[in-house]
């Protein structure tokens, strides 16, 4: 761990590609232990009429058991010799800093309705990110959730996700 | 001529009044879909096809297809003037067209790249027109043993044609299976891989994930380099259009090389934006100055340009006669011929004609149209990128959540989709085509049913598989296209093994 710090100080900080590497691989390879599992369970043989529903998913699951364990393995194989950037410090701290609102702003729309959380979405990204004045945001961030509304709602019929403000509204 | 015939008929359905309205929206839509960061011809599709349930199938397809144009026509923009591929295909055209933009040549190379993208796409339209019956009809006599063949063979062409690694595409490819997998069995109605919650009886919808993986993907890539839209502006008076078309007509040869290379890429699922690399690179070893390319050589922006068009159009050949999509785009709009109830393959062509040409036919005039649009607005595209990105990333946001609520207003769609952009973000960085994923998911029922098909009809014999020349000879071309990239890699390694002991 020690020498793996004085590396990443040494150059610009970043993480190598090699435990995201190795994660996604898990992932998938835990996905593919589902799919065996399951297909196991409602049979991968013949029944009486023709092949069984886990027949065909049965070797998609060893596939991708397949092709995953060996992502894994031939990355495992190559441990110390990974240099690939996966990505600079600076380069994640940027991706969170928009991903983090974003799990925010789904798990809202759950509470409040789609039309405020996108308005409290978009406030957030120009004051934080861009810096805006109020005159320039409050427009923008009321504007943009009304259109949505009235091009949703009223002209195609498509009812979108509304919370407790909305209904105190009558909408 | 039958075909023609039948054309002048598509025309007669794509010339009326409404039907040239939705493909000026669509053109429109399709162009700010294509210039801006985070929406794409798949996802920016993919969210707009709630919105077309109750059109007419006829009218929705040609507003839809023309959405895939006008996004092909905006690529070009973003990569000449900025510097930012605004579609994986224009990634090709920044070489050339960001230095012509940065000497003052940005009305050239704008121009140019229309033009090729636009006699891409015609000589494309017109392969279309004339192969299309021929390759439907031949398709008629195809059992379930052959459509199993011709899946298996688009699948193993995205295993031996991919430059990332196979293992990588095929674990993408598998997932893409299992995920279709997931829900009802629609043979026998039991339920797989649900783990018992009741959000997933209904499996997994592509356009979720095509939602997810392309638009908030897109938005996390976007976000770390950290963008700053500096660009160059442009003005195209007609005066440069007519001698830039005079100056690129001496690349006749160019044309022709990158709408062959692209048409192919485009049937054989390669997709667009293979067929832009591999036609700048054609050019530049044919071209008598080769040193002059990433300069600001205009050559360099036709032959991608050319090529990405022609691929995204031919992409649309198997989608309609086959049923097998040629692109992640094309695999959307299948889904949606699918969800308005129209079954796409050879007895659409029986079936549907005039849905077929009245969309054949909007594919040329909607590429008439495009070419006009764009030429005409250039510079309020260009305005519109000067948006910065703090405002326009979270309008894209709400736009994706909107598309993923509204394919069954449900907020899992939504809750899934932000998982599927987390994966996209993942796999665009550890070097995952996205491509056989979405394909996979798209093709994984239909490709399911025409195994079991086949092995019903075989007793669970494989052999049925080269039991006639026919379903043999497209096993056979699967199967080598499969094991293509293993004697390479073998090749590589017997290579290492002889150098080691020196």
């Amino acid at each position: 761990m020690s020498t793996e710090s004085s590396d990443a100080s040494a150059a610009a900080a970043h993480l190598r590609t090699r435990w995201p590497e190795l994660a996604l691989a898990g992932l998938l390879f835990g996905a593919a232990m589902l799919v065996i599992t399951d297909s196991l369970r409602v049979g991968t043989g013949w029944g009486d009429d023709g092949p069984k529903a886990g027949y065909f998913p049965f070797y998609i699951g060893l596939l991708l058991a397949g092709s995953s364990g060996w992502i894994m393995v031939s990355q495992l194989r190559r441990w110390a010799r990974t240099t690939e950037v996966f990505a600079e410090h600076e380069q994640l701290r940027l991706v969170m800093a928009v991903l983090w609102p974003m799990v925010l702003y789904v798990g809202l729309i759950f509470v409040i309705g789609i039309y405020i959380a996108s308005a409290l979405l978009i406030v957030y990204f120009m004051f934080r990110y861009g810096k805006y004045r109020w005159a320039v945001t409050l427009p923008v961030a009321i504007g943009v959730p009304l259109f949505f509304y009235l091009v949703f709602e009223r002209w195609f019929l498509v009812m979108l996700p509304k919370g407790p403000i909305e209904h105190l509204l009558g909408l | 001529m039958e075909e023609l015939s039948n054309l002048a008929g598509g025309f007669a359905v794509a010339l009326t009044l409404p039907n040239l309205g939705f493909m000026l929206i669509g053109i429109t839509l399709g162009i700010l879909i294509g210039v801006l960061p985070g929406l794409g011809g798949a996802n920016g599709i993919a969210i707009l096809l709630p919105l077309t349930f109750s059109m007419n199938p006829t009218s929705a397809i040609i507003m839809l297809s023309c959405i895939y144009w006008g996004a092909l026509f905006g690529g070009a923009i973003t990569s000449i003037l900025f510097n930012i591929p605004g579609e994986p295909w224009s990634v090709a055209t920044t070489f050339d067209g960001f230095p012509m933009a940065q000497q003052q040549r940005a009305a050239q190379a704008l121009t140019a790249a229309f033009t090729s993208s636009f006699v891409g796409a015609i000589f494309a339209v017109a392969l279309i027109t004339f192969l299309a019956p021929v390759l439907a009809r031949f398709a008629l006599k195809f059992g379930p043993a052959e459509f199993f063949a011709v899946q298996l063979l688009t699948f193993c062409s995205f295993i031996g044609m991919s430059k990332e690694p196979a293992a990588k595409t095929i674990a993408s490819m598998m997932f893409g299976f299992a995920l279709a997998a997931v829900g009802m069995d629609m043979v026998t109605g039991q339920l797989r891989m649900t783990y018992d919650v009741p959000e997933l009886l209904k499996g997994f919808n592509f356009l979720i994930a095509v939602i997810g993986l392309f638009g908030i993907g897109e938005i996390l890539l976007t976000m770390e380099e950290g963008l700053s839209f500096k660009g160059k502006t442009a003005k195209i008076s007609p005066k440069v259009v007519w001698q830039t078309w005079g100056e690129i007509l001496k690349y006749w040869k160019t044309f022709l090389r990158s709408t062959a290379i692209g048409c192919w890429m485009g049937i054989t699922p390669g997709g667009a934006t293979p067929a832009s690399f591999m036609s700048y690179g054609m050019a530049r070893r044919f071209a008598k100055d080769p040193q002059s390319f990433g300069k600001g050589n205009i050559e360099g922006v036709i032959a991608p340009e050319t090529a990405a068009h022609a691929a995204g159009t031919a992409a649309l050949l198997p989608m309609l006669t086959l049923g097998i999509p040629g692109s992640p785009t094309a695999a959307v709009l299948l889904g949606g011929l699918l969800i308005w109830g129209l079954q796409p393959g050879p007895m659409l062509f029986v079936e549907q004609k005039d849905f077929v040409w009245g969309l054949i036919a909007s594919m040329y005039l909607g590429n008439i149209v495009g070419l006009i649009v764009v030429l005409t607005t250039v510079p309020w595209w260009a305005a519109i990128l000067r948006i910065p990105f703090s405002v326009i990333a979270p309008v894209i946001i709400v736009i994706c959540a909107i598309g993923a609520y509204t394919v069954n207003n449900s907020m899992f769609d939504v809750v899934t989709m932000l998982v599927f952009g987390v994966l996209g973000y993942l796999f665009k960085k550890l070097k995952y085509p996205l491509a056989p994923l979405v394909l996979a998911l798209v093709l994984g029922d239909m490709a399911e049913t025409s195994f079991r098909q086949s092995m019903l009809l075989s007793q669970g014999s494989l052999a049925i598989f080269w039991s006639n020349p026919l379903v043999g000879t497209l096993f056979f071309l699967a199967i080598a296209l499969l094991v293509w990239p293993l004697w390479g890699a073998a090749k590589n390694l017997a290579r290492a093994r002889e150098a080691r002991p020196a």
